[in-house]
């Protein structure tokens, strides 16, 4: 995709407002030529372009001019103490090796990396930039590949970004112990930070990765996120997104994956949380036997709105993908999904499967889906199916004939089908805590 | 003694047309009624009625239940108080269990019933006993509740959580069609099983087949929304021979 020939518009947004940041992260000093150089390079892209409107065809659904009425600030430190978010951490059950980042802010104290078998480097992407030891890494956090689906919002993250995690598994490692990457915010008000994520999974390894989106307190604040993730050959990674952030607050989060051949990336992503979110999905498959499945769901209520758009690029022969997501909308939510599946010249003995179902739980509930599949090679089997309904009837009154209220039943029955996008995670503890947050969220249900 | 169930004058509705039509019945505790008659005779009407399915409106008359008005209840306090439908076509629930299915039921149950829940071993140890018993297999319960079951299992299914909730009342709604004879047998068994002095059943059939296997004390005939016949469960075998065209045509 050219960017530059995307009808990007700079009317009714201020990026100005945006980038003020820029100085206060200059400031920090001691950034390699190469990030300052991307920064500066990236800014000027952004302010040339300024938010993405709904006339750009990936953000038909989702309209940001929602963020140009709020002014952002950046956040000078983490102002929460690391006692307050210890106490986040138990609530949520986060426990084993962890990083935790507070308002974008990496804090050392309430994060844990002991534990992780030899091969592993985990840590803030500020300490490996500011080593300097190894650069080849911190310049693969930035690095644009031609083929990335990079945007106004990413271009935005480049300019300032400072911090994020980074997590590499080394050749051949396989490392049982699921990790997790902990973003916390709503410690300032109206905060506006960046993370820039790096998770690189060498030859033959194998990880567990569990990202949490949440917050301390109810604050609105925006958190917009990039995350590099390159899976290298025979290597498998697993990893779920748990986006549970305050309902005022604003959670935008891209992923650029690449898989290698005969490598698996397995993503999962739940949005419960957000005033507005949207998790954006790029799998490249570069290899032959390269597999990716992506579920992921959406529960919404309220004013809410969750954006999941999926972008999958079978390059090469011989490799698959599948899709599951799941969305369930109350009130006057709104939920998103939009699926695009390119194979490319010659990508022969592609499969590729999608399948997007929404069950909307009120007349005002919206939700949009577009599927999209661009098939250039000849001998591939795609399909994709899209379903959108309410609660079955039938099913309520058999359960209430049983003895089960008409509460309860409705819950068994968005369970059920939430379920159906959850048994896509294949770590059970990994599985338990996505569903510890989708059950809340039920508990929460009419 | 009060009876289990009493139906007097029962006039109902479905989308606004008169199905039945002045409905009289009485079923005592330890009683076993059949309730016979044609095709649109308003048989299933007559158990929809009772169980409080969207769609069908008493107009006039009375069910009391225990003594209690049970139109005035919500079909899942009528489950509670003891009433249970055995359904003609049981309903597929992707993704639910039937395990988890069965438990919610007994325990929403139990709660409305003042007894404590089971928790999962007692859940577990209780549901072993109930499937030996009517030879039902463990995978059963794993399985989402009747998807994928054949005609016989679902029936099976359905006298199985009859099996579990243990109501006072149960009406079973055509529960021969769509079985071969074995299939008819198992389920006539459980049926059998779960006959006693302290509980009633209302068994609605077309065919008298059924009949062979679980015999009931009363048989009744309905036709055109009214109770016209009544008799034993020789009854059942006059109408087997002679069909119901006398019913039909006296009303013609």
């Amino acid at each position: 995709m050219n960017v530059s020939a995307l009808p990007y518009q700079k009317d009714k947004v201020d990026p100005a407002a945006f980038v003020g940041g820029l100085k206060v992260v200059d400031r920090e000093g001691d950034v390699p030529a190469w990030l300052a150089d991307a920064r500066r390079r990236a800014a000027g892209r952004f302010i040339a372009s300024g938010l993405p409107t709904q006339k750009v065809e990936e953000w038909k659904f989702t309209d940001l001019r929602v963020l140009s009425q709020q002014s952002f600030v950046p956040v000078p430190a983490a102002v929460l103490s690391v006692r307050a978010v210890l106490d986040v951490l138990s609530v949520r059950l986060i426990m084993g090796p962890r990083l935790v980042f507070v308002d974008g802010w990496f804090m050392s104290e309430a994060s844990d990396v002991s534990g992780l078998p030899d091969g592993v480097t985990v840590g803030p992407l500020s300490e490996i930039i500011g080593d300097g030891s190894d650069v080849n890494l911190s310049r693969r956090a930035f690095e644009m590949d031609e083929a990335d689906e990079h945007s106004p919002l990413s271009d935005l993250n480049t300019a300032l970004a400072g911090e994020g995690a980074v997590l590499r598994i080394g050749r051949g490692v396989k490392c049982s112990q699921p990790i997790s990457i902990v973003f916390i915010g709503g410690g300032m008000e109206n905060a506006a930070f960046h993370p820039r994520n790096l998770v690189i999974i060498e030859e033959g390894a194998s990880a567990a990765l569990i990202e949490h989106h949440i917050g301390a307190v109810p604050h609105a604040y925006l958190a917009n996120q990039v995350s590099r993730i390159d899976v290298g050959a025979g290597a498998c990674l697993i990893h779920a997104v748990v986006q549970d952030v305050p309902t005022q607050a604003y959670d935008l989060a891209a992923s650029w994956v690449s898989v290698a051949n005969n490598a698996l990336y397995e993503g999962f992503f739940l949005a419960v949380g957000g005033k507005l979110s949207r998790q954006e999905i790029s799998v490249r498959l570069l290899g032959k036997g390269a597999e990716c499945r992506l579920s992921g769901a959406y529960l919404l209520r309220g004013e809410q709105h969750a954006d999941m758009t999926t972008f999958i690029h079978h390059e090469v022969p011989h490799t698959s993908c599948s899709e599951v997501f799941k969305g369930v909308v109350d009130d006057r939510s709104r939920g998103v999904f939009q699926g695009r599946i390119v194979v490319c010249k010659g990508a022969d003995k592609t499969n590729g499967h999608q399948s997007s179902k929404a069950i909307l739980l009120s007349d005002e509930a919206t939700v949009n889906t577009k599927p999209e599949l661009e098939i250039y090679a000849d001998d591939v089997k795609c399909s994709h199916g899209s379903t959108m309904g309410e609660l079955d009837d039938a099913s309520i009154f058999y359960m209430r004939s049983r003895g089960i209220s008409e509460s309860r039943a409705r819950v068994l029955l968005i369970e059920a089908f939430v379920d159906e996008a959850l048994d896509g995670i294949s770590v059970e503890c990994l599985r338990d805590a996505v569903r510890a947050r989708s059950s809340g969220w039920l508990r929460g249900a009419k | 003694m009060t009876p289990l169930l009493e139906i007097r004058g029962l006039r109902v509705e479905v989308d606004g047309k008169e199905i039945l039509k002045g409905v009289d019945l009485t079923v005592n505790a330890g009683e076993v009624h059949a309730i016979m008659g044609p095709n649109g005779s308003g048989k299933s009407t007559l158990a929809y009625i009772m169980t409080g399915r969207a769609g069908y409106a008493a107009t006039s008359g009375t069910v009391l239940f225990k003594g209690k008005d049970l139109l005035e209840m919500a079909p899942e306090e009528r489950a509670a108080e003891g009433v249970f439908l055995a359904f003609q076509y049981p309903v597929e629930i992707p993704g639910v269990p039937n395990n988890t299915f069965l438990k919610e039921a007994l325990n929403a149950v139990r709660r409305y019933r003042g007894e404590d829940e089971l928790d999962a071993l007692q859940f577990v140890k209780m549901m072993r006993v109930k499937i030996k018993e009517l030879g039902i297999k463990d995978d059963m319960l794993k399985r989402p509740v009747n998807v994928g079951f054949s005609g016989g299992e679902k029936k099976r299914n359905e006298i199985l959580q009859m099996a579990v909730l243990e109501p006072a009342l149960a009406i079973l709604d055509e529960t021969d069609s769509g079985l071969d004879i074995d299939a008819l047998k198992a389920v006539a068994e459980g049926v059998n099983a779960l006959r006693s002095a302290e509980r009633g059943m209302l068994m609605i059939t077309h065919y008298q087949r059924l009949l062979d296997y679980i015999v009931p004390d009363k048989v009744h005939v309905l036709a055109h929304g009214q109770i016209v016949r009544t008799g034993g469960s020789e009854l059942a075998h006059e109408l087997e021979a002679k069909g119901y065209a006398e019913f039909t045509e006296a009303a013609a």
